[in-house]
């Protein structure tokens, strides 16, 4: 009650002082400080209320929902891209383990197949050696019969030739003949001692 | 005129227009509240039109924003507070937006004026409020009284608490509206040196160099605080908004 009245006042005041203003401040600024020139406020505000409120519907009804979905859309692609990704890794390990898988069993066959032909070899060789010393043996055996026959023909012409030599000494010495008969007789005597 | 730094913050009527005696003419300012909205507006839809799956430079420009934003909410806010989300990326994007655009030479800043910034800190203070009210009831009022402080000292800690409340709107807004000013009057101030002496003939058009690197730097500075400022406004209505979304912290 008190306060209307004098706030309608104080209004009329500055509306009438805003037109005495505006004839002023064309030239320069009379008015004084513009940010406290209290006649440009409702001006101010009228054209703020309408440009920030017209300027906040704009960016709630059609920026932002706009950003926040392609940002969305981008996280969406991200984590279907790293789904796909983590996949492809997990196929490429398997297809690394059933590599390993494989390469461990050609490892293992070719051990076998090794092992195998290392046996054939030593078996073949065996039988190779087992042959050689068999015929080693049987010529060993040809040699000795050999080497036997040839010292017992030695030996026989050791006693013709001890004959010989007797008949010969006893011929020189004595000046007779021998007989034959009774000198071999001598002559194995002396050989069997 | 020219060398006046005040000048700049000077409201001119470009379609006047008077309702119930009120003046609510379309002035300059609000010529550049429109170019602010049209510019931020239509950067993050042309920007975003393409929907790449692969963001253009442009577009990553826009996402950024969008994500810098969520997540200075969701830190200070929580997930509950993404309920405010474009409440709190429309004022940073116009804070920012405004920001950047008055510091293009013989552009006018929206947010040099107080009673711009003062509404939008209203506005906030008003959302935290009728949110806080409207969802927790008198619930709200526990923010006033912190937890664990012996009865002796509650009286002088809710009082302390109401009035740093209070003055959280005022904080809000003169902070924006004291950077922006203070900020182009230097700009203003220096740039103005380097006419003056310029005018002095050959000597002080030489020392006039150093003025302008001074401009220089400052429009550099200025460009920080654009962005700073933004940031400071929107990081702090978080804060508040958290307020009202739990008011028992």
């Amino acid at each position: 009650m008190f306060v209307a009245p004098a706030f309608a006042q104080e209004a009329d005041h500055t509306a009438g002082e805003t037109h005495t203003e505006t004839g002023v401040a064309e030239g320069g600024h009379e008015g004084g400080f513009p940010p406290f020139l209290v006649e440009t406020y409702p001006s101010q505000l009228l054209w703020l209320a309408i440009t920030f409120g017209l300027f906040y519907l704009f960016l709630k009804r059609v920026v932002l929902p706009r950003i926040a979905g392609i940002l969305e859309v981008r996280s969406d692609r991200i984590a279907q891209d790293l789904d796909q990704a983590a996949r492809m890794k997990e196929d490429a390990d398997a297809a690394v383990a059933a590599y390993e898988q494989e390469l461990a069993e050609a490892r293992k066959k070719a051990a076998a197949i090794a092992q195998e032909a290392r046996d054939t070899a030593k078996a073949e060789a065996a039988a190779e050696r087992r042959k050689v010393e068999s015929g080693l043996d049987s010529k060993l055996k040809e040699a000795e019969a050999r080497i036997a026959l040839i010292k017992d023909t030695a030996l026989s012409d050791v006693g013709t030739i001890a004959e010989e030599t007797a008949a010969a000494i006893v011929q020189e010495l004595v000046g007779g003949k021998v007989d034959k008969a009774s000198l071999s007789a001598a002559v194995k005597a002396v050989q069997q001692q | 005129m020219a060398t006046d730094p005040i000048h700049q913050f000077q409201i001119s009527k470009l379609i006047p227009i008077e309702i119930g005696g009120l003046d609510f003419s379309f002035t300059n300012s609000s010529l550049f509240m429109v170019a602010t909205v049209a510019a931020a507006g239509a950067f993050l839809y042309l920007t975003t039109s393409s929907r790449g799956l692969v963001p253009s430079r442009m577009q990553s420009v826009s996402e950024m924003s969008y994500e810098f934003v969520a997540s200075m909410l969701r830190d200070a806010a929580g997930s509950h507070g993404m309920r405010f989300f474009p409440f709190v990326f429309s004022l940073f994007m116009f804070v920012l937006v405004a920001n950047l655009l008055g510091l293009f030479p013989y552009f006018f800043t929206v947010t040099s004026h107080i009673v711009v910034t003062f509404a939008l800190a209203l506005l906030v203070i008003g959302t935290v409020l009728v949110y806080g009210f409207w969802k927790h009831g008198f619930g709200f009022l526990k923010l006033f009284v912190p937890e664990g402080v012996p009865g002796v000292l509650l009286p002088l800690v809710v009082l302390i608490e109401v009035i740093s409340f209070l003055s959280r709107p005022i904080s809000l807004s003169v902070r924006l509206f004291a950077n922006m000013l203070a900020g182009h009057i230097t700009l203003k101030v220096f740039a103005g040196f380097v006419t003056s002496l310029g005018a002095l003939g050959v000597a002080g058009a030489a020392g006039a160099v150093l003025p302008l690197a001074m401009t220089v730097a400052l429009t550099g500075l200025e460009l920080l605080v654009a962005f700073l400022q933004a940031y400071v406004f929107a990081v702090l209505t978080c804060m508040y908004l958290n307020d009202a979304l739990h008011p028992g912290h």
